[in-house]
């Protein structure tokens, strides 16, 4: 908020007319800015005010333990806060390559007449609500998936570490894997997108100097297009990474609904959105203040994230401007 | 799913054709005192005053409500009927705001709960069906199970299809050695609070997970929403076992077990076997009753209640008149359409006690 306005604005008939409107968009713009931290912070307020009697009763035990039996009013959401975080970040390993290729695919290989059509039927994903998403993954996908979840767990059966992470017990269609996958459709419209804008901002110079060195288009890639965007990139995936955090429905209908923690990809779990989805009309007292806490848990969840990813960001571009 | 939406517009479309036409007939249904004004089966009752009626709760007696629902408001069409589902604890909760005129429930208010209602409630038996033990075993056409094996199976205990105590019950089937796949219910239900219940009963010692409409599932185990995503998981997967109403088990093609009821035979799910199992079944003062585990040679022992719950006191004469005259109807008339949609209809002894309190309904 630097401002340089004159201090001593012109009154009278001398005033120019562009003072008033100056000023009258100036606070209009200011109060939309200042909208958005109120509407946050009434949101953390009720949300955290709605969970306070649970929070009250269980104490620390709420985020620590992961024994979640609302009948005998044990409120543990850690197997959740894993569901949801292993999830997503299946999702992140899957769709983050698909989505940087296709970004370079359409800003730097692609024949111009066919980037359009390319980027116009990425962003159509985008447009599929999640509940279809989790049908079709619940109703094709997964008893798809079962067969070649079995073949994968054979074939690393003997290996060890990979054979854990490629077992189930029993293997299943609705796993951490499964919502992990469909997760990763879902976020690959928006990191795409962000990446293809970001790349298209690399300027031309800096890749025709590398052209001029010899470089090979790869190599190109490399060497003007990777550096120049890493923070563009870091911002997508975390955007990618919010929007998996808290992707409700699609989640609640293929991960399974079985909170444990298990290191077993091909098994079932649960994640935070997915149970507030599924119990919240039946709840009540404690376990419905319970449910609201899960609300406080992904907020803090994504903050966290978003803080990490931005302390990242900012060293990466610290040491990238002390290297030039 | 289109089917019930669009059964659901009709009374709807109906309604506001007539509504103008209807505006300037008063109702005629003020015969207060004996209550039984509505019970007449054959003749058709006296035209109602335009009204509607907001209904909501368990999804388990919802093909039921939604076929006496289109039948009641074709013989009166100034009468507008909805019931919106969303599991019994959203119903309860509705009825407690007073938001709904009437609400569907499979479980009773719990005793710290009865303070959060506006006033006295009234609860009507309507229907029953069975839960189904379904199964999904290419090799094995007629399983029996008994409800120690149910509950070692669905703690986990019991992991694969050839387990002795599966054989002890079974002895002359060839079981394979597969896994056993147990799916249950993802989301709270009414559905799952009849089955524990039925073990806690039936297997006080085998079974710890107590009933409640969620226990701690063991892990491992598969969950679907509503019983026609467990019924799904149960026909997609080999060495699958869930539990299922009738209905949607029935549906999905599902094969179900004959469970060992509490004289020891082994009773297959059917409507008559439900009712039954009614027949058997003590009613408390205030019409609740428990057909779980029941008495009788013929008594299929996981057999559901489910009721419809109504405040007492209806100030509205218009609301009053219709809810009386909805209830008369969903125990008369109604009671034979259940079978057309799984259900069985309510033993004479149950549906005498039920018409007779329509008439607590008062202002």
């Amino acid at each position: 908020m630097t401002t340089t306005l004159d201090p001593t604005p012109l009154a009278g008939p001398d005033r120019p007319p562009g003072r008033t409107t100056d000023r009258v968009f100036r606070t209009v713009v200011f109060l939309a800015g200042a909208l958005v931290l109120i509407i946050l912070a009434l949101i953390a307020y009720t949300l955290l005010q709605a969970s306070l009697p649970v929070l009250r009763s269980t104490g620390l035990d709420y985020v620590t333990s992961d024994l979640w039996d609302p009948s005998k009013a044990a409120f543990g959401t850690l197997a959740f806060t894993y569901g949801t975080v292993v999830s997503s970040l299946i999702a992140l390993v899957l769709a983050v390559p698909v989505s940087v290729g296709i970004a370079l695919f359409t800003t730097e290989v692609a024949p111009q007449w066919l980037r359009k059509p390319i980027v116009y039927l990425v962003d159509l994903l985008a447009a599929v609500p999640s509940v279809v998403y989790g049908l079709w993954g619940v109703l094709v996908l997964a008893p798809a998936l079962t067969g070649f979840y079995q073949n994968w767990h054979d074939l690393f059966s003997g290996v060890p570490g990979l054979g854990t992470l490629f077992d189930g017990a029993p293997i299943s269609g609705r796993s951490f894997m499964t919502a992990g996958l469909i997760l990763a459709i879902m976020i690959t419209p928006i990191v795409t997108s962000i990446a293809r804008e970001t790349f298209a901002t690399v300027p031309q110079s800096a890749k025709d100097a590398a052209h001029a060195l010899g470089a090979t288009r790869w190599e190109m890639i490399r060497a003007s297009v990777f550096p120049h965007s890493r923070s563009g990139l870091v911002a997508g995936i975390l955007i990618g990474l919010g929007r998996a955090l808290g992707e409700t429905i699609a989640v609640a209908l293929v991960i399974g609904a079985s909170p444990h923690i298990s290191g077993r990809l091909f098994s079932s779990g649960y994640s935070l959105a997915a149970v507030i989805a599924n119990d919240f009309g039946e709840a009540q007292g404690d376990w419905k203040s319970a449910l609201i806490g899960m609300g406080v848990v992904v907020f803090v969840l994504t903050f966290v994230v978003g803080i990490v990813a931005r302390t990242y960001v900012a060293r990466v571009e610290r040491r990238v401007a002390g290297e030039a | 799913m289109q089917g019930s939406r669009a059964r659901m517009l009709v009374p709807l479309v109906l309604t506001l054709g007539l509504v103008a036409t209807a505006c300037g007939s008063s109702s005629s249904s003020t015969n207060k005192g004996s209550g039984n004004g509505s019970s007449s089966t054959t003749a058709p009752a006296a035209k109602l005053a335009a009204t509607t009626l907001n209904g909501s709760g368990s999804t388990f007696q919802q093909a039921f409500d939604e076929t006496v629902i289109q039948e009641f408001t074709a013989q009166q069409p100034s009468v507008t009927i909805t019931y919106a589902g969303g599991g019994s604890g959203q119903g309860q909760t509705d009825l407690q705001g007073g938001l709904k005129q009437w609400i569907g429930t499979d479980s009773l208010v719990k005793p710290e709960d009865v303070a959060k209602y506006k006033g006295p409630f009234l609860y009507f038996p309507t229907v029953a069906a069975p839960i189904t033990i379904s199964y999904n075993l290419s090799a094995v056409k007629d399983l029996k199970l008994s409800a120690d094996t149910i509950a070692k199976i669905f703690e986990g205990q019991i992991k694969t299809w050839d387990d002795a105590a599966i054989k002890a019950d079974n002895p002359s089937a060839s079981l394979p050695s597969t896994g056993i796949t147990v799916a249950h219910r993802a989301e709270p239900s009414g559905t799952t609070a009849n089955f524990t219940k039925y073990l806690t009963l039936a297997a006080p010692t085998a079974w710890t997970l107590g009933t409640d409409k969620t226990v701690a599932w063991p892990s491992g185990q598969q969950a679907g929403n509503a019983n026609s995503g467990v019924a799904q998981i149960v026909h997609d997967t080999n060495g699958a076992i869930g539990y299922v109403d009738y209905s949607d088990a029935k549906a999905a093609g599902l094969v179900f077990a004959s469970i060992k009821n509490a004289g020891g035979k082994y009773v297959a799910p059917s409507l008559e076997s439900a009712t039954a199992a009614l027949a058997g079944a003590t009613v408390a003062a205030d019409l609740t009753y428990n057909p779980l585990n029941a008495a009788g040679a013929a008594a299929y022992p996981i057999t559901s209640p489910t009721f419809v719950m109504v405040y007492a006191s209806q100030p509205d004469p218009a609301v009053r008149a219709a809810l009386k005259a909805f209830l008369g109807y969903m125990l008369g008339d109604g009671q034979q359409s259940a079978k057309s949609v799984d259900f069985a209809g309510l033993p004479d002894s149950i549906l005498t006690k039920a018409k007779a309190q329509i008439a607590k309904i008062g202002a």
